[in-house]
């Protein structure tokens, strides 16, 4: 997994609240394979039309913003399917971390597994650099997961907050199953005392 | 006597395999249920070449993607045939048993699980899709998870979770008549909102939840997740355990006996305290519909749409002529009238046996003017609604009668509302393309959604 520890890149604002997974990555390009990236399906029925055409009222159409590596959005970013699709169409389209003021529970998680950081902020900072990035289309948020700081286009620095296994994880670019795997003989252990004690279920 | 507890705290600790100092718990997973997305999560854990580390533990079915006509024959996409042979080999290459397109059990992952006994009060349960919740209605903390998680479980037989806050719903009343959990559902959505239990672990209580069958605790829980909760779970009583006893692979005799025991000790402590309370009363639930492009964007079949100068602002103005835009609605119009071009009775939400009987005692009273199709949730359902003649008062109002999997919910499979088009749906998300591009849904219950298809448009059930 690719390590996340700083970021200074143009960002795209994203207003509406709850952008489900079904927008981030369509239904039907589900089963399509891994090794041919999604970028081409991210927010794919908003990006192009019947034709196959982009659509150019959509904000990554636009100039400017095509370049963003961040997304600022709203409320209940990534709701709905657990599909991590939507996560890997955010990554390989180049997006490295979305500021929200709330996620979608799953979408987090999933985010957390593939390097793309969940930078929980105030909504009213998110409508602050939304507004901003809307004025001044391409330009810059910097973001320093180490330091919890996150810098808007006009320089005002916000502090945030993260679960310190979550920035941990996504500072050391870690994989979780080996990590779970030093834990071996406490599974081993466990499942014998459950066994004993949880008999029915096994 | 130690701090009172939640059943949420109860199944956590007894799950708790390792703590580490980032506040993170190791837990066990008792059950991990896969379907055909998972391919991809198995395809991660064999390239990294790691075994199934309980496949006795892991169950694999095939739901989204098999075809509702022509079975047991698969998928004609060779695409989608591929998907299910990847899954067939890798499951039993690996030991695990996989409920395929041909099998007698084959159903949707969430009406099957409880329907043969595997999800049981108390367990921990794991699956790659959002509607795990469901699982939650026999008293289990059942975990959504994405690909990664998936394979983690896979490797481990386990997931590591921060601490999640708590919420407690509490309904009381009893829900009026020509109501079913379906409506209660909306209503508790539309009330707190899409984000209302944004990454809570949801307990639903009070005497209206006491008083759903399990048929309508499912519905409930199912869509936990359309109001942000990470999980949701019902505490197990009698209703639960009369439902679970006999089912193929519940426990039996003194197995059972044991596990009763334990089960009647989860329920939440007197005076356990959760992060958040809601109380609702049951007594104002109407029949609902969704209007918008959101789950929380319903109203009273008797109500309205909502006019432009109901938004409270001129953001949430633009959002709801937004939502209005894609559906082809007017703003302020009666809900009871939308003209639908279709219908579907069917997804994890319901499709159970109760559902289908709600929708054939509508469609026993006259003949359907759109298409409709009833998808049960499982073989087993299937045969129960044809024990029960319920096929033949679908087949003869003129709905087709078909075989069991997620199908229009989701339209991976083929099953798709047509662009433009307007589906009267029984599942759980009328997301913008939710049912195929440019398609637009109404939620709303399975005796309302047979209501519609008698009429060919959305009509108030209560009114006969």
């Amino acid at each position: 997994m690719q390590r996340f520890e700083k970021l200074t890149a143009p960002a795209a604002p994203i207003d509406e609240k709850n952008i489900d997974t079904d927008q981030l990555a369509p239904a039907r390009f589900l089963m399509n394979s891994r090794a041919d990236g999604y970028a081409q399906y991210l927010f794919h029925d908003r990006r192009f039309d019947a034709e196959g055409k982009e659509k150019t009222d959509f904000i990554l159409n636009q100039a400017p913003f095509r370049a963003a590596r961040i997304v600022v959005a709203d409320d209940n970013f990534g709701s709905g399917s657990s599909r991590e699709h939507a996560v890997w169409a955010l990554v390989d389209y180049g997006i490295r971390a979305v500021i929200a003021p709330s996620f979608g529970p799953i979408l987090f998680v999933n985010s957390l597994k593939n390097g793309l950081l969940p930078l929980v902020i105030d909504a009213e900072i998110a409508a602050d650099l939304r507004r901003q990035l809307h004025a001044a289309p391409g330009s810059e948020i910097a973001i320093d997961l180490e330091r919890q700081e996150v810098t808007g286009p006009d320089g005002a620095r916000h502090i945030f907050e993260i679960a310190p296994a979550h920035r941990h994880r996504l500072l050391e670019g870690l994989d979780d199953i080996d990590l779970t795997l030093a834990h071996a003989d406490k599974i081993t252990e466990f499942e014998k005392r459950h066994a004993a004690s949880c008999g029915w279920l096994f | 006597m130690g701090k009172p507890r939640t059943i949420i705290e109860k199944i956590w600790r007894a799950h708790a395999i390792h703590e580490n100092d980032r506040g993170e718990t190791l837990l066990f997973v008792d059950r991990h249920y896969l379907e055909e997305a998972s391919v991809f999560a198995f395809e991660d854990l064999r390239q990294a070449k790691r075994p199934v580390r309980r496949p006795d533990l892991t169950y694999a079915v095939a739901d989204h993607l098999v075809p509702t006509r022509g079975r047991p024959a698969g998928p004609s996409d060779p695409e989608l045939s591929d998907v299910l042979a990847r899954m067939r080999r890798y499951t039993s290459e690996s030991g695990v048993e996989m409920y395929d397109q041909d099998d007698p059990r084959q159903g949707i992952i969430h009406v099957i699980a409880p329907e043969l006994g595997l999800s049981l009060p108390g367990a921990v349960i794991a699956c790659g899709d959002s509607h795990t919740a469901t699982h939650g209605a026999l008293g289990a903390l059942a975990l959504s998870i994405g690909a990664s998680e998936a394979t983690h479980v896979l490797a481990t037989q386990s997931l590591w979770q921060s601490a999640q806050p708590t919420l407690r719903l509490t309904v009381e009343g009893a829900l009026p008549p020509g109501t079913v959990a379906k409506d209660l559902m909306l209503t508790i959505i539309a009330r707190i909102g899409n984000a209302g239990a944004v990454g809570h672990i949801v307990e639903y209580a009070g005497s209206a939840i006491r008083g759903l069958s399990m048929e309508g605790r499912m519905t409930l829980c199912n869509m936990s997740a359309e109001a942000g909760a990470r999980a949701g779970l019902i505490a197990p009583d009698q209703t639960t355990f009369d439902y679970v006893a006999a089912r193929p692979h519940a426990p039996k005799g003194d197995a059972w006996r044991a596990a009763l025991a334990h089960w009647r000790e989860l329920p939440s402590d007197e005076g356990a305290a959760f992060d958040k309370e809601i109380r609702l009363d049951a007594g104002d639930v109407a029949p609902r519909v969704t209007w918008g492009t959101s789950p929380e964007e319903s109203a009273p079949v008797d109500g309205h749409v909502p006019a432009l100068d109901e938004a409270a602002d001129a953001d949430q103005q633009q959002r709801l002529q937004a939502a209005l835009d894609y559906m082809g609605l007017e703003p302020g119009m009666a809900v009871s009238g939308i003209k639908v071009d279709r219908v579907f009775i069917g997804s994890c939400t319901n499709s159970r046996i109760e559902d289908l009987r709600a929708a054939a005692e509508v469609a026993a009273s006259g003949k359907a003017v759109i298409p409709v199709m009833v998808v049960p949730g499982s073989g087993s359902v299937k045969r129960q609604a044809e024990a029960e003649g319920l096929d033949r008062i679908f087949l003869s109002a003129g709905f087709e009668w078909l075989d069991a999997g997620c199908s229009m919910c989701v339209g991976m499979n083929g099953d798709r509302v047509a662009p433009g088009q307007r589906c009267a749906s029984t599942s759980n998300r009328n997301f913008v393309g939710r049912q195929g591009p440019g398609a637009r849904t109404h939620l709303m219950s399975p005796a309302m959604a047979a209501g519609a298809a008698l009429h060919g448009r959305i009509t108030d059930i209560r009114k006969g």
